[in-house]
């Protein structure tokens, strides 16, 4: 409104009177506040770092790091340079998170649509879970089932074998994996062509469904190309079967994949806290669309699956998406207290860097920007998502 | 929570950038105030940590109250601050504590590019591993693919690594920030072994549910002189540092006690009576009463006394004294004369 007044207006109004031109300025007056503010924070740190003479810069990175992490994605010893280590760090940090959010949105939903279950236990069971999990500071949850998985579990050379070559003892899970073949890369390129041919069926199939109405059996014959394909190739490719079994040798297992106590104690500890959470945004979402709706659908004789994913979730989505956001970013967030229990994500990797280089600005600086740049990458996703689902008016 | 300590002292240097270090020393600062800031460790068992009745107990302790004695010729005029070792030179190098003592090992890091300043070393330890005796191992070397329990933020981690790297071992190691948790952890198993510095490994062993069960392998991977820590350019207070801990090695030289050092005022020997301040000139030198020698082992006592009451072989800890034997019998512990 005001835009049209002003072209209208604009030869009467004199600069100080005009909204949009003392608007801009404000703007660049608290731009240059903001500058001047970080340039005195900066010159002041460099300024006294160098008076007591304690190093600055990032040129530590490129040293030997000289410690050792107790789990790794990529290769790591003590020889690589600190910037190996962080990024070690970082990895960690990373799988936990996306495992843990994954899991966390499929167990809450189904706690969330457990709560409001037409069965009176499993009703109750749903809340009694929400409200103790809810409950208790996440921390405490992290000690516990650390303590669970190390005090629990039986010793190495008393490991429990629940299945042949998968064994449990208090240094973690370890179970067989492939040996390596190069059949595995052309089976993983094999699985995202069956990705992409579900994704063009799937809109063959919606297409088709809207000019003709009849309804193709979609569900099954993707999971029929997902799982077909790739054992295709891996039948031509000469079905390899070599597998790595892990062996007791010495202190510990050898060979096979090992999750460690750490590992799972903090995986299991987010997951349960955060789901408490989004169990309730579900809980939230869902209630929030009105019961008419579902009355209106089940009269048009829709099944209650399809009411489900048809109407009710839709419109469902739209309430859940923006808190199960922030909840995704606790999860990343708590993932930090991984120091507590001993899992060697990125704080507690940067934790030893900042105690042996002694570059306490650099180092914390840097888990600043890790944590920034992970939520943002979040938020960024889940606005898209957001409004991808959102309302689109014909 | 530590996290958040150490954002917070990192966020106090990036406002206040040190303010009020560079107007005058230490010891003015200190004067001013009427007490000295000590960074100790606070849940180490013999070095740093308050008693049942709340108060601070530990060699590190005796030292900085050595100090306090030879400012204010009075022993309790001095606070603690407990930190851990992530925040402990921040801590310092912001000026929230005027002395570390806090079982700090002097490395040339440290001293050059932290802006630090060492001083005489009052324990000299170094790194050992401790271990289930039920496995039956004999040796270090044996420890080849062992998972190890490390307390980060130390240089332990540091050393642990060299030593398996210089043999061509394998190691895994388990880091849990809190000293109390990775204890539990190595008690029921997590872990092969615990390492650490050998006087924190006897602490340990002493809290276990059966300390029996549990020895310290003989070899020891690491050279750990333990020394408090000023700000670097400050030589004034860092002379006062030194001369304090000195004087109280120099008196179990000498053979003055806090029992005996009031008849030792009367002493005819010369290097006592300068060393007592009977005759004057080592106060005044470095800016302090001439009876600040006398003010530490009477009220502190001489480093024998200090070592035996904290650490010794008739406390929990059971020490033997080994390298801080005094350098007549056998040990490190030297100091230079007192003219």
């Amino acid at each position: 409104m005001t835009g049209i007044n002003n072209n209208v207006q604009s030869d009467k109004i004199s600069f100080w009177y005009d909204p949009d031109k003392r608007s801009i300025l404000y703007q660049m007056g608290t731009l240059v506040m903001v500058g001047l503010l970080g340039y005195y924070l900066l010159s002041n740190i460099l300024s006294n770092l160098e008076r007591q003479s304690i190093a600055t810069g990032f040129g530590f990175l490129q040293k030997e790091s000289s410690f050792e992490i107790g789990e790794s994605l990529i290769s790591y010893s003590a020889a690589d340079s600190y910037a190996r280590a962080l990024l070690v760090g970082v990895l960690n940090t990373l799988i936990v998170s996306f495992i843990g959010v994954v899991l966390t949105v499929i167990l809450g939903t189904f706690i969330g649509v457990a709560r409001l279950s037409k069965n009176w236990i499993v009703k109750k069971l749903a809340a009694i879970y929400i409200e103790i999990f809810q409950d208790i500071p996440v921390l405490l949850q992290l000690f516990f089932w650390y303590a669970f998985f190390y005090e629990m579990l039986p010793s190495p050379r008393q490991a429990l074998n629940p299945v042949s070559g998968v064994f449990m003892s208090n240094r973690g899970v370890v179970f067989p994996v492939p040996v390596f073949d190069k059949t595995y890369i052309f089976m993983a390129v094999a699985l995202a062509t069956g990705c992409i041919l579900v994704f063009l069926l799937r809109r063959w199939a919606r297409a088709r469904q809207e000019k003709t109405g009849a309804l193709f059996p979609l569900f099954k014959v993707s999971i029929a190309i997902l799982i077909g394909l790739p054992l295709l190739v891996w039948w031509l490719g000469g079905a390899p079967t070599q597998i790595d079994v892990p062996v007791l040798t010495g202190f510990n297992f050898q060979g096979g994949v090992n999750v460690s106590p750490e590992f799972s104690a903090l995986l299991l500890g987010l997951v349960l806290y955060t789901a408490a959470f989004v169990a309730e945004v579900v809980r939230a979402g869902i209630q929030s669309v009105g019961h008419g709706q579902t009355e209106a659908a089940m009269s048009l004789g829709l099944k209650p699956s399809r009411v489900l994913n048809l109407v009710i979730l839709p419109q469902a989505l739209r309430v859940i998406v923006p808190p199960l956001t922030s909840q995704m970013l606790n999860l990343t967030k708590n993932s930090s207290l991984a120091v507590a229990i001993g899992y060697p994500d990125f704080v507690s990797v940067a934790g030893t860097t900042i105690n042996q280089t002694g570059q306490a600005i650099e180092g914390v600086a840097m888990i600043m920007a890790v944590y920034l740049f992970f939520s943002l990458l979040t938020s960024a996703f889940m606005n898209w998502y957001n409004k991808a689902i959102a309302i689109i008016e014909r | 929570m530590r996290l958040f300590k150490l954002l917070f002292i990192s966020a106090m240097v990036l406002v206040f950038g040190f303010s009020g270090m560079a107007s005058a020393g230490t010891l003015d600062d200190v004067k001013a105030k009427g007490f000295i800031q000590a960074g100790v460790n606070g849940d180490l068992f013999g070095f740093g940590k308050p008693d049942e009745k709340g108060i601070w107990r530990g060699l590190d302790v005796d030292t900085a109250r050595a100090v306090a004695a030879a400012v204010f010729g009075d022993a309790s005029k001095v606070k603690f601050t407990p930190l851990t070792a992530k925040t402990r030179f921040t801590a310092l190098q912001s000026g929230e504590i005027d002395i570390l003592t806090r079982n700090c090992t002097v490395t040339l890091t440290r001293d050059t590019a932290l802006g630090l300043d060492f001083c005489q070393v009052n324990y000299y330890d170094g790194q050992g591993f401790l271990v289930p005796k039920k496995m039956g191992l004999k040796s270090a070397y044996q420890l080849d693919g062992a998972t190890v329990c490390v307390l980060p933020g130390t240089t332990t981690e540091m050393n642990v690594a060299d030593f398996f790297r210089s043999n061509s071992m394998k190691m895994k190691p388990v880091v849990i920030e809190n000293t109390a948790e990775l204890a539990k952890a190595f008690f029921a198993g997590r872990c092969d072994c615990l390492t650490s510095d050998a006087s924190q490994l006897a602490g340990t062993r002493s809290v276990s549910p059966n300390p029996d069960d549990y020895v310290i392998l003989p070899e020891i991977i690491s050279k750990e002189p333990l020394a408090p820590a000023v700000r670097h350019g400050d030589n004034q207070w860092k002379d006062i540092v030194n001369w304090a801990i000195l004087a109280t090695i120099n008196a179990e030289e000498l053979g003055i006690t806090s029992k005996n050092v009031d008849e030792m005022l009367k002493s005819k020997d010369p290097i006592i009576q300068r060393f007592l301040g009977v005759s004057p000139g080592n106060g005044q030198a470095l800016g302090l009463d001439e009876k600040f020698a006398y003010n530490i082992i009477k009220q502190v006592g001489n480093y024998g006394e200090i070592f035996e009451r904290n650490v010794g072989v008739n406390t929990p800890l059971g020490i033997e004294r080994g390298l801080n034997a005094l350098w007549t019998k056998g040990g490190l512990m030297y100091s230079p004369p007192f003219k």
